[in-house]
Formats: C-alpha cells, structure tokens, sequence
C-alpha cells in the first residue's frame, strides 16, 4: 500500500446471507484510490458499486479481506468525519430549510452557531444556491435539491466526498449541468471523489480513473487511468482522446456481462 | 300550522340563497365562504324549531332549540362548573397524561424489540377493555372526584396514541437513517433530530382521534360516581328528572367544547407539520 492511498481495499469481499443463500456483492475486491483522485464506478446493477461505498462508509461490513480510509477503519475513519455522502435522493428534511439542512451535520458535531452559520453560507454558494436559505426543499426543484444535499455533504469539510448515483434521477440537461459544477468543486476543492453511476458519458467526463466493475460475483473488471486532463470543458465529450475512453469504458462493461451465464 | 309552514318556507328561501351563493361570481370569497354554513346551520334550527311547535312534540321527545337556549343561558353557573368538572380536570388531564405517557412507552418499545413483543399486546389488551366495565373500578380505585374519570381518560386514549407514535417512529426513510450514520449521531440525536419529527403526521393523527375519545370517557366515567357536578353526572340525573331541555344544554356544551378541543389540537398540528403533502395546500 503506498503512503498516499486515501482508501486501499485488498482482497475484499461481502457476502450477504439471504433465504436464497449467499449473495456474493463483493469478491476480491483490490483498489487505490489516491489523494484528490476523482474515481467512478461504472456497471450493470448488482455488481456491487453502491454496497463498495458503503463498506467504504462502514455502512456495510466486510466479510473478508481489508480496507482502509485515511490509514483508519471504516468506522473510525466515519467517527473522525473523514467523508460526506451524497445519496440517490436527495433524502433532505422537508421540516428543514436549506439552510437547516446544510446545518444539520454541524449541529451534530457539534460546531458552533457562528460557526454554522458561517459554513452554510460558504458551501451555499459554492453550490450556487444563495439566496434559498430560507426556502423549504419541497419548494425547490430536483436538481437543487440534490445540489442542497451536495452542500450538506461538504458543510463540515470532509476529504472525501462519496457519491452514490447523486445525478441519477435528473434530466440530462441539469446533469451536464450539475456535472460541470462538481468539476468546478472538485477543482476548488481538491477534495477526493468517489463516484457511482450508471452513465458511461457521466463517468468519462468526470474522472481521473474509472472502475469497471460486472456482477454475481460484483468485482472490479477493469480500472482505466483517463489521460483526459483535469481542465474539462463539456465540448470535450466530442473530442477522440474522450471516445477513446467511453469506448473501452463500453468494452469492460460488455466483456463483464459475458462472465454471466 | 302557521310553525310548520314557516319552517318549511324558511328552509325554501334559505336554499335557494345559498345555491344563488355558491354559484355566484362571489362564491370564493371569505364572506360567502363563511355565510354558506352559517345560514345553512341556521336553517336547521329554524326547521328544528317550526317542527317541533308546528307538531306540538312532547319536550320530553325533543325541546325546541329555542327553549334549549334559554336553559343554557340561565344555567351558565352550573354547566360552567360541570364544564370545569369534566373537561378541565377529567378530560385534559387524562389526555395529557395518557397521550404523553402513550409516547414516552412509544419511544421505549421502539428501543427495545423485547418491549415491542411485550408492551404492544398489553396495551392492545386495555385497549379491548370495555369502558362501562373499566370506569367502575376506576372510581373504586381512585375515588369519585375528578381523578377517577381521569383514569378513564388515559385507559381510553393510551393504545390509539401509543400504535400511532410506533408507526410515526418507523416513518423514516432508511436513507436518511444512513445520513445520521454517516454523520456518526447519536440515538438520541437520531430521534430528535430525524424520527421524531418524522413520526409527528402519526402523532397528531393520534393526538387528535384521542380527543373526542377522552371526552367520551369523561362524561360516560361520570355514570358510574361522581361529585354532585360533571357535566355526565348532570345528563344522568336530569335525565332521571326529566329535564330533558338541561340534558340538551350538556350536549350542547360537550359539542363545543369538543369541536374547540378537535379545532386547536389540527391548528397546533398546521403548524407543527406544515412541510407534510397533506398540510401544504
């Protein structure tokens, strides 16, 4: 393991026991993710990019091999508030407003209000949501909300941002959209990214490598190292470097499938 | 006959207002919003009234609205203090102490898997008790005066309230249980922050079923002993004496007082879930 890997799994696995009998969501599972990688997880359903997140975020245990965040365990690397999550759904407190919701994680650790209220107004408008403060999420469109769950997810300045198909229920139009604000962040930022989705496009535009994964048992087919560089105007996508990529992207997820049967 | 024909008359000329009313361009604004139920209330007493003088019903059958009033205007003292009796002491301390007790039990069974087997068919045990069995003992256990009636109160509404907050407690969404994770909060955080909240569309659903639930309990409770007040206590006894029109004035206070009771609690409820689809409008 090299001193700079943010998150190193080696030979891990998960294997959920269901009626049916065992479910092999992870199998040897071996990945680097280095400091201010931006890294997308790209496959079928069932192959296991969602439930690596969450074994990354302890939401889920490992039953075999190891992983590390930050040098930690996952849940030690949680209670050190080493990453935000961003999930499907916005999943916002229609109680809340904005602003609260983006508070919401402060409060729980405990900053100060001065201290809240000064970081609301910060990742409001690195998400270009200021002047919606006071507005509840239910006033608000998908693609803002979801943007507003982006905020909360970077309110208390963690590393690494884990994303799980934040973009996934969005029209095209606010997706490149928002695609091209979260290179912005990340540029800014220099935070860490890891990334699921669905969309080979998605995953060639925004990453610095690409993970490759394919079902029954989930495991990891391929990583692509993108020669792209970081500087990424949306024109891009038409380059041939960029179809280059999205065609082995396109190649790794075929030949996956055909593991099956 | 002149009565009857009046009513009848009445009752024409008030439906006919009110359909011009409704169907006119006016129909939207508050004041014809406000005069539409109120005139048709109006005419219901007004029919109630002609009916009964027209047909010279026995007031032991039913009194007119006209004569109910004037016993209720001339009774204030008394239903004042069975209103104090029954409703201030019996019927809102019981419901606070059965609905507040209903949630603390709530939270508890909710920690605890062993409680949820335990605690649930217990309370759905009381729940089946039948009120006329239960409000005797409940006076030989905690005397005549208001106490025992209370008793009644927090018997009636605790089972409502408690699978009500029990339900409102899973509302949740499990991504959002995830969110607190990833945050690393705490249960108590998690409950006031996330399920708490959650779970308040249940709660006040609760909260306002057991309103007119513990107002039955206190007037029935009252049936079976009581101080020589209360307004179930009054019913039973005028009854006995035939005062039929004093058994009305009771009813009278029972309807508002419940409808005020209902209305405050769905007000506080607006206020409290505003951001749920249901109070959004």
């Amino acid at each position: 393991m090299t001193s700079d890997a943010v998150i190193a799994a080696r030979d891990l696995g998960l294997t959920f026991q269901t009626n049916d009998g065992p479910v092999h969501a992870l199998k040897d599972v071996n990945l680097q993710i280095a400091r201010g990688d931006f890294v997308s997880f790209i496959g079928p359903s069932g192959c296991g990019k969602t439930t690596f997140l969450r074994v990354v975020a302890g939401l889920e245990e490992p039953t075999a091999g190891q992983i590390t965040v930050n040098g930690m365990s996952p849940d030690e690397a949680r209670r050190a508030r080493a990453y935000g999550y961003v999930f499907q759904a916005a999943g916002l407190f229609p109680w809340r407003t904005i602003a609260g919701n983006v508070k919401l994680p402060l409060e729980i650790m405990g900053f100060t209000r001065a201290e809240q209220e000064k970081r609301v107004k910060k990742v409001l408008q690195l998400v270009d949501l200021e002047g919606f403060e006071r507005k509840f999420p239910w006033q608000l469109s998908g693609g803002m909300q979801q943007r507003a769950s982006i905020a909360r997810a970077l309110a208390f300045d963690a590393d690494i941002l884990l994303m799980d198909e934040p973009f996934g229920a969005l029209d095209e139009i606010v997706r490149d959209h928002l695609n091209e604000q979260l290179l912005k962040l990340w540029a800014r930022t220099g935070k860490t990214i890891a990334f699921v989705t669905h969309s080979i496009p998605e995953a060639v535009y925004l990453s610095t490598k690409i993970v490759v994964m394919s079902p029954r048992p989930g495991r990891i087919h391929d990583v692509i190292e993108s020669p792209l560089p970081r500087e990424r105007p949306l024109d891009i996508r038409d380059t041939p470097e960029f179809l280059e990529v999205a065609h082995r992207v396109r190649e790794g997820l075929r030949a996956g499938h055909a593991y099956e049967g | 006959m002149s009565w009857l024909l009046f009513a009848m008359l009445f009752w024409v000329v008030a439906l006919w207002v009110n359909i011009r009313l409704a169907n006119s361009s006016l129909s939207e604004t508050r004041a014809v919003k406000l005069a539409v139920p109120v005139i048709f209330g109006v005419t219901v007493l007004v029919v109630w009234e002609g009916v009964v003088r027209g047909l010279e019903v026995p007031p032991v059958i039913l009194p007119p609205p006209s004569a109910i009033a004037v016993k209720f205007a001339t009774s204030l003292p008394i239903l004042w203090e069975d209103f104090v009796q029954t409703f201030i002491k019996g019927t809102l301390t019981g419901y606070i102490l059965g609905c507040g007790s209903a949630v603390a039990v709530a939270i508890a069974i909710d920690r605890s898997d062993f409680l949820q087997r335990g605690l649930l068919p217990v309370g759905n045990f009381i729940a089946a008790l039948p009120i006329i069995g239960t409000a005797p003992i409940m006076v030989m256990w905690f005397g005549f005066d208001w106490q025992s009636k209370a008793a009644v109160v927090v018997a009636m509404v605790f089972f409502p309230m408690l699978v009500n907050t029990v339900q409102g407690l899973a509302a949740s969404e499990a991504m959002q249980r995830d969110l607190m994770k990833t945050y690393s909060a705490s249960y108590w955080q998690t409950l006031l922050k996330l399920r708490l909240p959650a779970a308040m569309p249940f709660i006040f659903n609760g909260l306002k079923i057991s309103t007119t639930l513990a107002l039955i309990g206190a007037i029935v409770a009252e049936f079976f002993g009581s101080p020589i007040r209360g307004m179930g206590f009054r019913i039973s006894t005028e009854v006995g004496r035939l005062a039929l029109d004093m058994v009305w004035a009771e009813i009278a206070v029972a309807a508002i007082a419940g409808s005020v009771f209902y209305g405050a609690v769905a007000l506080i409820e607006k206020g409290v879930t505003f951001w749920h689809p249901s109070q959004r409008g």
